[in-house]
C-alpha cells in the first residue's frame, strides 16, 4: 500500500504537470489560425455545459438528485434577475439543503 | 459583467473566492473519502498539494482502493485530466516568458480559473487565471486537511447542500458565457447532449473531453456563414 501511495502521488503529479505544461512549452506565443481561435473560444461553453451535466449526472447517471436540480434552477433564476454570483450560489445551497430537510 | 474582460491579479483573486469555497467543500469530502479508503492523512494531504485535481484524485483512489492496480489507477487519473492538454494549449499564447516559465504558468489551468479567464476572442486573461488558481490551491489543501483529520460523514455535507456549489458555479459561468456570445448556445447544447450520452459508457473525465469536442461545431458554421445553426 505504501509503495502504491507514494508512487501514485508522484506519478499522478507528474502526469498532471506534463498535461498542463506541454501546450504552453511547445506552442509558445505563436498566433493560432482564425479557425483555431474560433474553436478555442467555443471550448469554454462546451466544457462548462459538459461540467454541468456530469456534475448533475455522475458516473452512469447514478448521482441524479432532484433537490440539487431544483437548487440549480433557483440559481439560474437568481442569475436572470441580476443577483451577484455568490448570492445565486447561496440561494442554491439554501434551497437544496431546505428541500432535503423538509422532504427526507 | 464578463469577468475575463476586467481586472488583473486582484480581480482574479476576488473571482477565485467562490471557486475556492466550492473547492474546499469538495476537498473536505475528498479528504474524508481517502482516509476511509485507508490512506494515511499525511499522504492524502500531500496528494492534494502536489496533484491538485479533484477528479483525478477521486478516480485514482477509487480505482486503487477498489482493487485495481497502480497502472489502472494512474490511467483513470490521467483520463480525467486529459482535457487539460487542449485547455493549457489554448492559454499558451497568453502566458509569459520562455518555455520553462510558460510550462510553470500552465499549471494554473484548472477548470474554473480557465473558464473565468477566457475572453470572447479566445485569448486568456493570464492574471485572472493565475489569481483565481492561487485562491483555490490553498483552499483545496486546507479542505483536504480538514476532511482527512476530522473525517466528516458524506451525509453531513449532503444535508448542508454543499454538493450543489460546484455545479451552480459552473452553471452561472455557462449562462454568462452564452450571454456574452449567444451564438455559442448551440455549442453548449451539443456539448450537454454529448456529455449526457458519454457519461453512460465512459468515465466522467472522458465524457468531459468528448463534450469539449462540441466546440468543433464552429468550424461548420464558419464554412456556412449564412446558417444560424450548426
Amino acid at each position: 500500500m505504501t509503495t502504491v501511495v507514494v508512487v501514485g502521488i508522484v506519478a499522478l503529479a507528474m502526469i498532471n504537470f506534463a498535461f498542463k505544461a506541454s501546450g504552453p512549452a511547445v506552442l509558445g506565443d505563436r498566433e493560432p489560425s482564425e479557425r483555431t481561435q474560433d474553436v478555442v473560444a467555443s471550448l469554454s461553453p462546451a466544457l462548462l455545459a459538459g461540467l454541468v451535466v456530469v456534475e448533475i449526472a455522475g458516473p452512469h447517471w447514478s448521482e441524479v438528485d432532484w433537490t440539487r436540480i431544483v437548487g440549480l434552477a433557483v440559481a439560474a433564476v437568481a442569475y436572470r434577475r441580476g443577483l451577484p454570483d455568490l448570492v445565486c450560489i447561496l440561494f442554491a445551497v439554501v434551497v437544496t439543503a431546505g428541500l432535503r430537510l423538509l422532504v427526507p | 459583467m464578463d469577468p475575463a474582460a476586467s481586472g488583473g491579479w486582484r480581480a482574479g483573486i476576488r473571482a477565485g473566492i467562490p471557486l475556492g469555497l466550492a473547492a474546499s467543500a469538495l476537498a473536505v469530502t475528498f479528504g474524508a473519502y481517502a482516509t476511509l479508503a485507508g490512506w494515511p492523512p499525511a499522504a492524502t494531504i500531500l496528494m492534494s498539494a502536489l496533484v491538485f485535481s479533484g477528479s483525478a484524485q477521486f478516480a485514482f483512489i477509487t480505482a486503487v482502493s477498489g482493487g485495481a492496480g497502480l497502472i489502472t489507477g494512474l490511467g483513470a487519473g490521467a483520463l480525467m485530466n486529459l482535457r487539460f492538454v487542449p485547455m493549457a494549449a489554448a492559454a499558451a499564447r497568453s502566458l509569459h516568458g520562455g518555455r520553462f516559465r510558460r510550462a510553470l504558468e500552465g499549471q494554473a489551468v484548472v477548470d474554473g480559473s480557465w473558464v473565468l479567464a477566457q475572453r470572447p476572442d479566445g485569448t486568456t486573461n493570464r492574471e485572472m487565471m493565475i489569481g483565481a488558481t492561487l485562491v483555490q490551491w490553498p483552499a483545496w489543501v486546507l479542505g483536504t486537511t480538514v476532511g482527512a483529520l476530522l473525517v466528516p460523514s458524506a451525509d453531513l455535507l449532503y444535508q448542508f447542500g454543499l454538493d450543489v456549489v460546484f455545479p451552480a458555479f459552473f452553471l452561472l459561468l455557462l449562462l454568462e458565457a452564452i450571454r456574452s456570445r449567444p451564438d455559442h448556445r448551440w455549442v453548449a447544447l451539443i456539448a450537454a447532449g454529448l456529455a449526457s450520452v458519454a457519461v453512460l459508457v465512459v468515465p466522467v473525465g472522458v465524457a468531459l473531453l468528448l463534450s469539449a469536442a462540441a466546440s468543433l461545431v464552429v468550424l461548420r458554421r464558419r464554412a456556412d456563414p449564412a446558417g444560424g445553426m450548426p
